[in-house]
């Protein structure tokens, strides 16, 4: 960790929250490589064990059909003018100081393979413009294609919304149809299939943890809060990120007590407790199979409403459901739906009027992290902050270039939140955590499962006091029953 | 015939011969790349949110991005007013070439007589400012290939051949559009027997043989581009995101 730009992150007024660029490191991340992924889980998820012997020629024809199914693929692999506007953006480069984790140094490692098989720039391949998809190249691609969590933060910069997120998605899928991937992401959606969850929780945990946080509730308010588990006929099917009723049970209590105020009937589902999908982090077809269980599970318990929990990259699989698994016109509303809009519906309605008592979280200065991808790919901005301002009497945002569209990734998005590339979270948690020490806020706001177990460890090294919750937490806290 | 008309006279055949090939070339390969973007399929929703919830809101969105470059705005001040500078010099040059294919030639163009220099002049300031910036800043040196070099550099010899063109040595206009305009009706005649004319007429008609095959394509592509020019209406009833391949 040590090649990376260490200067401890001081509040200083003058800097005003935002990291600017370091000076170049080339090389510095190159090697902090995620795990290869194991036989085991590849077999699970219909990919091959290990690299296919013809592996090029098979990755190059895989390209090239994703170059005719993907238009942003390619048009995005034609346009750039390398103008580097972007070169400043992406918080991998900002605390690793690497050059190639510039978004369009990344994409140019694909770029360079498009144009040696498909254009006529692969005739001179000296100008560096083309390379041939080698051993050296394939390396690349898996070092920096998992050092970009697909955050979107370059294309709000880009001159051409050039979306460096969709060129790491092509180029983690090409790898993955020749065998090369993680162990980590590819463990996670296997263990969706086997499970129903990312964390390998069995249905009879499941069961046990919600049992036990009904005793829980109990015991600590009095209040006979219920976190019902495949009970059919149930008005609403929560659809949260599994991590919610292990690790984050605050969040759990916080849907519980929210229906249980509402008088809503509501249930979790053991076919499908995650509503987070790590398909889209490997390719297209698991993306798909994996988010088809939630209409499943949801017509088999014969719900009216599907909501998702609070997880970014779900939101963004979310809202690909209708396209991904047909059309949602039996249920209500029929569309993708997230806990934060249904709240701040209620909100509207006027359901908490009266109930809602802000002073309970007076110990608490909240700052809100919009995770990259609700805020980038899901339109979820507003909602969260309403919901918070609604129930806190002391919310203050970070800087502006840091927030809303704008927003850094917790630094662990997308297949990232894993031990052994751990230098290389603390460096994209960098930014982020810069920005939230200048708030001085001691409770930071969001609504993602991923974002809620990086940022603990990355406030922790870059020495930000401040306790990470969800938003639906602090909504628990102020209702008064 | 003296040796010098043979000279022309070869120089004239090279010129038009390539002058028909660059021209075709340009246009075919643009129409191919666009057409190539055009019915490429978006499997899914692709708009970077906060987007415009209606498809007009999206196409102002694209226009926005287009004339004034906002996105470039929001990334880098000085880049933006380099390239939007570049940008609109390139433009009011182009539309001034105008005269050497209309006959008569528009009034307006006539009148953009007085201005013309001062865009001539921006937009080699633009030119250079962009090189220096490429290699000035190790960000973009570290990104920047030979073709991002030769692209500036064929753009800064164009400008500099026809501002010397114009305004100190003071070619005839009349000799350059009756080439251009025999070339237009396919009646080609000889080339004028302008050295740093037939200069100033190679590198650009190198430069359209180049575009469809560079990163200048951006010039047509930004309109495709997924990110931009699709609204958000994922959340509004009755609206699904079809995938085109599951049509
Ligand atoms: S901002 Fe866009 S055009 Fe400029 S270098 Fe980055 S990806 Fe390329
Ligand atoms: S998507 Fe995010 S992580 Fe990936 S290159 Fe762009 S800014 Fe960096």
């Amino acid at each position: 960790m040590a090649k990376f730009d260490e200067t401890p992150i001081v509040k200083d007024p003058a800097v005003n929250g935002v990291l600017s660029a370091p000076k170049l490191r080339e090389h510095a991340s190159a090697e902090v490589r995620c795990h290869p992924s194991k036989p085991k889980d590849t077999a699970a998820i219909d990919l091959p064990t290990e690299r296919v012997p013809d592996w090029q020629e098979r990755a190059v024809a895989k390209l090239g059909e994703l170059l005719e199914k993907n238009k942003a693929l390619r048009v995005y692999m034609d346009i750039c003018v390398r103008c580097g506007a972007c070169t400043d953006k992406c918080p991998f480069f900002l605390g690793t100081g690497d050059p190639q984790n510039f978004p369009v140094a990344r994409a140019e490692l694909m770029r360079k393979v498009y144009r040696r098989y498909f254009t006529p720039a692969g005739l001179f391949p000296d100008l560096g413009e083309a390379a041939d998809f080698d051993e050296e190249m394939l390396q690349k691609w898996y070092t920096y294609f998992y050092q970009c969590s697909e955050c979107r933060r370059c294309s709000v910069f880009c001159p051409y919304g050039i979306d460096t997120a969709e060129i790491t998605i092509a180029a983690r899928e090409i790898m993955a149809s020749i065998g090369v991937a993680t162990k980590y992401v590819t463990e996670v959606v296997a263990k969706v299939y086997s499970t129903g969850n990312n964390l390998g929780i069995p249905p009879a945990g499941w069961k046990d943890n919600c049992e036990f946080l009904e005793s829980d509730v109990k015991e600590e308010t009095g209040l006979s809060v219920r976190f019902p588990v495949d009970e059919k006929g149930a008005e609403v099917l929560l659809v949260p990120p599994s991590a919610d009723n292990f690790a984050n049970t605050d969040t759990m209590i916080g849907y519980g007590k929210l229906f249980h105020f509402l008088g809503v009937s509501w249930t979790t589902s053991t076919y499908c407790n995650e509503a987070g999908n790590f398909g889209l982090f490997l390719n297209f077809a698991n993306l798909k199979k994996v988010n088809r269980r939630i209409l499943d599970a949801a017509r088999d318990l014969g719900v009216k409403t599907i909501i998702w929990g609070e997880c970014g990259h779900a939101w963004r699989a979310g809202i690909y459901t209708p396209t991904l698994n047909g059309p949602m016109d039996d249920f209500e509303p029929p569309y993708p739906y997230h806990i934060s809009q249904y709240i701040v519906d209620m909100l509207h309605k006027g359901a908490f009027e009266g109930h809602i008592d802000k002073s309970a979280n007076d110990e608490y200065l909240v700052t809100y992290h919009d995770p990259c991808q609700s805020a980038r790919a899901g339109y979820l901005i507003e909602e969260p902050r309403e919901i918070i301002r609604a129930v806190c009497n002391r919310f203050v945002e970070m800087p502006d270039g840091t927030i809303r569209q704008k927003t850094f990734c917790c630094g662990a998005g997308n297949g990232l939140l894993t031990d052994e590339i751990m230098p290389i979270r603390m460096a994209g948690g960098k930014p982020r955590a810069m920005a939230v020490k200048h708030t001085g806020a001691n409770y930071l706001a969001t609504v993602c499962a991923i974002c809620k177990a990086q940022l603990p460890e990355s406030m922790h090294y870059w020495d930000v006091p401040v306790k990470v919750g969800g938003v639906i937490d602090l909504l628990a806290r102020a209702i008064k029953m | 015939m003296d040796a010098s008309d043979i000279l022309w006279t070869f120089l004239s055949l090279f010129f038009i011969g390539l002058a028909y090939f660059s021209v075709i070339t340009f246009v075919a390969g643009m129409l191919w790349k666009l057409i190539g973007y055009l019915r490429t399929p978006m499997p899914l929703p692709h708009a970077l949110t906060p987007a415009p919830k209606t498809e007009g809101g999206a196409i102002l969105r694209v226009l926005g991005e287009v004339t004034i470059f906002r996105s470039l705005f929001k990334a880098d001040k000085w880049l933006w007013a380099g390239a939007w500078v570049f940008h609109i010099a390139l433009a009011a040059v182009l539309f001034r070439h105008l005269r050497y294919f209309t006959y008569p030639v528009p009034g307006l163009i006539l009148y953009m007589q007085n201005v013309a220099l001062f865009f001539g002049c921006l937009f080699g300031a633009a030119i250079l400012f962009l090189f220096w910036r490429r290699l000035a800043l190790p960000r973009t040196l570290y990104i920047s290939n030979i073709p991002d070099y030769f692209v500036l550099v064929l753009l800064g010899l164009i400008a500099g051949s026809g501002l010397t063109l114009n305004y100190w040595l003071h070619v005839d206009i009349v000799d350059v559009k009756g080439f251009i305009l025999g070339l237009m009706t396919l009646h080609p005649v000889e080339v004028p027997r302008y050295p740093l004319f037939l200069f100033h007429l190679f590198l650009v008609l190198i430069l359209m043989l180049y575009f469809p095959f560079s990163k200048l394509l951006h010039a047509g592509g930004v309109i495709f581009s997924p990110s931009r020019s699709q609204p958000y209406q994922i959340q509004q009833r009755g609206k699904r995101y079809v995938n085109p391949l599951e049509r």
